[in-house]
This record gives C-alpha cells, sequence and structure tokens, in this order.
C-alpha cells in the first residue's frame, strides 16, 4: 500500500474526485490539510499524527464530570469543547437535586455522543446498556488519533487484546481507554495499549503486539 | 544604535560578506520539530544567530470568554523576545515592537488556518526568542508555521517567511545582525510555497527596481526555508512507512 508523509498543502493528486478525509481541492488539483500520512485508495485521505478530539454523533467516549448544572452534568471529554449531559439522559428517573448522588464531580463515565450541533454543543447520553459511570478498573490516556490502530482492522486489534490479557475494554474515541481486570492482566494491557501508541504508526504492529504478549506472559509464568 | 558611519564599516570582502556568505545565500538552518513534551506542537529554529522556540496550544477554550467567536477558532500570536536574547539587556515583557510584529505575524499565518474548522475555540502561538541576531520575526514565523503543523491543525500551505536587506547600495538575502543595523533598508516577506504573499513589511528605501530585485531574491530564500522546514517535518516519521487502518467506531 501506498503510504508516505506529507505535509500542509502537499500536492496529492492531479484528480479531484479523489479528495477524502484531510484534503481540499484547489483548482481541481488534491492538496493535503494536515500534516500526516497519506493513504492512497480510491480516495486519497490524509491521517492526521496529532490534533485534538473533535466529537461526532455516535461516538463512545470516556468523560469525566466537571460541574453539575440545574439539569446537566457538564463532562470534560477530553477535547476543545465540554460534553452536555441531561438529566433525561441518565438511565433512569432522577430528580434534579439528586443528580449529585448519581455521578459526582469527579465521576467517569462511559458515555456516547449524542448529537453536536454547527456552534459546537455536545449533548452525551448514557442510554445503553454497555454505557454508564466506571467504578472500578483504570483508564489510560493516549492520542485520539492512535485510536483507530489499537481497535485494528475490523475491531481485530482490540479483541486479539481482551483476548489474550482477560481484561474488559472500552475504547473511547476521545482516546480515553478504559481497562478493567485482574491486577496483573491490567497492568499487562496497559503496558500493551502504550506500546501500541508508540509504534502506531509501523508496519506489521498487530504481529508484533502478539509476540510482545507472548515474552511477557512468558516470562510471568 | 550608535550611527556608525556608513564609509567606515565595509560589508564586502573579496565579493563575500562579513560572514563569508554570498549576497544571495541564507544563513545555515536548523529546524527540530516536537521539541516540547507539554505542548500540542512545537519546534525549534536556528537562522545563523537566531534561536527561536515556537510552542501552539489548541484548539481549546477560549478564555477570556467574549473574544470567543461563534462560527470560526481565533488565533492569538505571542511574540516575545527574552530578556537574555539581545546584548544590551531587553526590559522584560511586551512593548509596542512586539505587539506589532505579534500582529504581523498571526496576520500572515491566519489566512492558510482553517479556522472554520474549529468554533468557539482559539488556537495559541507562542513564539520566544532566545537570541536574536536579525530576522527574528522570519526565524518566528518559520518556527510557529511548523509547530501549527506539528499540532496537527489543518492548513492550506505551509508558510515560509525570510528577509532582504540593502547594504552599500546592494541587495542582500537574510541580513545578519550587522547589515541590519549599519543596512539601508530591510524587508522582511512570508509567503506560501505557491508565491502567495501574507506579510510584506519595509523599513528603508528602496527604488522600484531594487524591490522587485530584492522581493524575487526573498522568494527564492522562503522556497529553500520552505524545504528545510518539510523535510524537518518528514523526518520526524521517518523512520516509520506504514501507519493506521482506517477504522470506524469501536466494540
Amino acid at each position: 500500500m501506498d503510504r508516505k508523509v506529507v505535509v500542509p498543502g502537499d500536492l496529492l493528486s492531479e484528480d479531484a474526485k479523489r479528495s477524502g478525509e484531510g484534503t481540499f481541492v484547489k483548482d481541481g488539483r488534491v492538496y493535503s490539510l494536515l500534516y500526516g500520512l497519506a493513504n492512497y485508495r480510491d480516495k486519497i485521505n490524509v491521517i492526521p499524527l496529532a490534533g485534538k478530539y473533535i466529537p461526532a454523533p455516535g461516538d463512545n467516549v470516556i468523560g469525566v464530570v466537571k460541574d453539575i448544572t440545574f439539569s446537566n452534568w457538564i463532562v470534560d471529554i477530553n477535547s476543545p469543547y465540554d460534553g452536555l449531559l441531561h438529566i433525561s439522559e441518565f438511565p433512569k428517573r432522577i430528580e434534579s437535586e439528586e443528580m449529585s448522588k448519581y455521578l459526582r464531580i469527579g465521576s467517569s463515565i462511559m458515555t456516547r455522543v449524542k448529537d453536536v450541533d454547527p456552534t459546537m454543543k455536545v449533548e452525551l447520553t448514557l442510554n445503553d446498556r454497555k454505557l454508564g459511570l466506571i467504578k472500578t478498573g483504570q483508564v489510560v490516556e493516549i492520542s485520539h488519533t492512535r485510536v483507530p490502530r489499537l481497535i485494528g482492522k475490523g475491531g481485530s486489534m482490540i479483541s486479539m487484546l481482551k483476548k489474550e490479557v482477560n481484561c474488559n475494554i472500552f475504547v473511547g474515541q476521545n482516546g480515553r481507554i478504559w481497562i478493567n481486570g485482574g491486577a496483573e492482566d491490567m497492568d499487562l494491557a496497559l503496558r500493551t495499549v502504550l506500546l501500541i501508541e508508540k509504534e502506531a504508526h509501523t508496519n506489521g504492529l498487530t504481529d508484533r503486539i502478539v509476540d510482545f504478549l507472548k515474552t511477557e506472559k512468558g516470562t510471568r509464568s | 544604535m550608535i550611527a556608525m558611519d556608513e564609509n567606515d564599516i565595509s560589508f564586502f570582502k573579496d565579493g563575500l560578506r562579513l560572514d563569508g556568505r554570498r549576497a544571495d545565500q541564507l544563513r545555515p538552518i536548523k529546524i527540530e520539530v516536537g521539541v516540547l513534551a507539554r505542548a500540542d506542537g512545537s519546534c525549534y529554529i536556528e537562522m545563523g544567530g537566531n534561536k527561536v522556540i515556537a510552542a501552539v496550544y489548541g484548539p481549546r477554550e477560549v478564555h477570556p470568554r467574549h473574544l470567543q467567536e461563534v462560527t470560526r477558532a481565533i488565533v492569538r500570536y505571542r511574540y516575545n523576545m527574552a530578556s537574555f536574547s539581545v546584548e544590551e539587556r531587553k526590559r522584560p515583557g511586551p512593548d509596542r515592537r512586539s505587539y506589532e510584529i505579534s500582529k504581523v505575524s498571526r496576520e500572515a499565518l491566519e489566512p492558510v488556518i482553517l479556522t472554520s474548522y474549529f468554533p468557539r475555540s482559539v488556537i495559541d502561538v507562542f513564539v520566544e526568542v532566545l537570541q536574536a541576531d536579525a530576522g527574528t520575526r522570519t526565524a518566528g514565523i518559520n518556527a510557529a508555521a511548523v509547530a501549527l503543523a506539528d499540532a496537527g491543525i489543518p492548513m492550506k500551505s505551509m508558510i515560509s517567511s525570510c528577509a532582504v536587506g540593502k547594504v552599500a547600495d546592494t541587495i542582500v538575502l537574510d541580513p545578519m545582525k550587522e547589515e541590519d543595523n549599519f543596512g539601508q533598508a530591510d524587508l522582511p516577506i512570508a509567503m506560501t510555497p505557491g508565491g502567495e504573499i501574507t506579510l510584506m513589511q519595509m523599513d528603508g528605501g528602496l527604488t522600484r527596481e531594487e524591490f522587485h530585485q530584492a522581493v524575487e531574491m526573498a522568494m527564492k530564500g522562503a522556497r529553500d526555508i520552505y524545504e528545510i522546514q518539510r523535510n524537518a517535518l518528514v523526518d520526524k516519521y521517518s523512520q516509520l512507512e506504514a501507519p493506521a487502518e482506517e477504522v470506524k467506531a469501536c466494540e
């Protein structure tokens, strides 16, 4: 596959129809918008190497409650924009006065972006069985640009990881990852996630991670 | 500065300048990307005797709130000279000169940044001059452009900046301190590699012909600098040749 590092303004193609994410068209030619890796398929996409998480509807994210208003929890989602979790989006009906009983300032939650409007008001929801308050386990933070690699093609990497380390893992699109399991398993999962982040841009990563897990487990037993 | 009799100082020796450069030659440039761990993007640049560090934070929430724009991100640029950056200690803090440079530098970079992607946010650029040797604003803009790219901020192109001066009735590229202080003109520009100029200032005087020659020379210098900026960015990830598969959503 043809990939290369590009900087903003690099000419990618003469064919305007091939313009994908991270590119723009000027005078019928496709240029890069970002500093990242150009991915030549039917469309040319530029995958960024850095940048802030910008919420999009449907994203699963991990947030931390940072304030409580009359009917909303204000949630830090590791983005320039705060998330708003309305009281009606809590799985059960609760009174305004009782909000802090359920989610306090500092509580970590697994949540989903319900809607984002053009002024970047971000609405969150907890209405799903997978979502909710985090009571156990650990949360690690990586760059959100590495999340697709952690998940892998069709979820290959993450399902392999879950199986190998015997942990429950929830990946937030905002780069926060919840890991839950035994103390030693969690530690290994954590180190693996950080390794994937560090080497996200290299080839044959899944194989290397499998090897890494094998040797790590070998030394343990 | 002490006014010096222009006949006292000779800017050329055997057709070369005081530091041995030709009239159309840049000073050596070194660029490092990602030098600050806690900034979203950063860059350290050395252009001759100039040593400048740039840091980019953002897009992030705007404080104070009233500066916020509903439809786009605002760009803030702070150019600052360290008190030890010049021979005679500079009184620290912003002054009229640094305000002006901050403004023109911001306006040099803003046209290429896609601010509409990040409504109600701010992109902060901090440029710190650690050592000055004429042409700090151009060095600052070069570093800031690389730092913006490093921060993953979408831009239509890079920006490269370069100055030209006139000394002893000759147009010279990238003047150093002696040429700047005792020269007849100084003209910094910033532009995209495509040749769209986003900054042009001048002090001193040039004839029409000299001006055209100067701009031509500065644009060539800026294009050379663009190549150095580009290489610095590409080198940061050169060891890799294959990255993330594009996958949406999780679970």
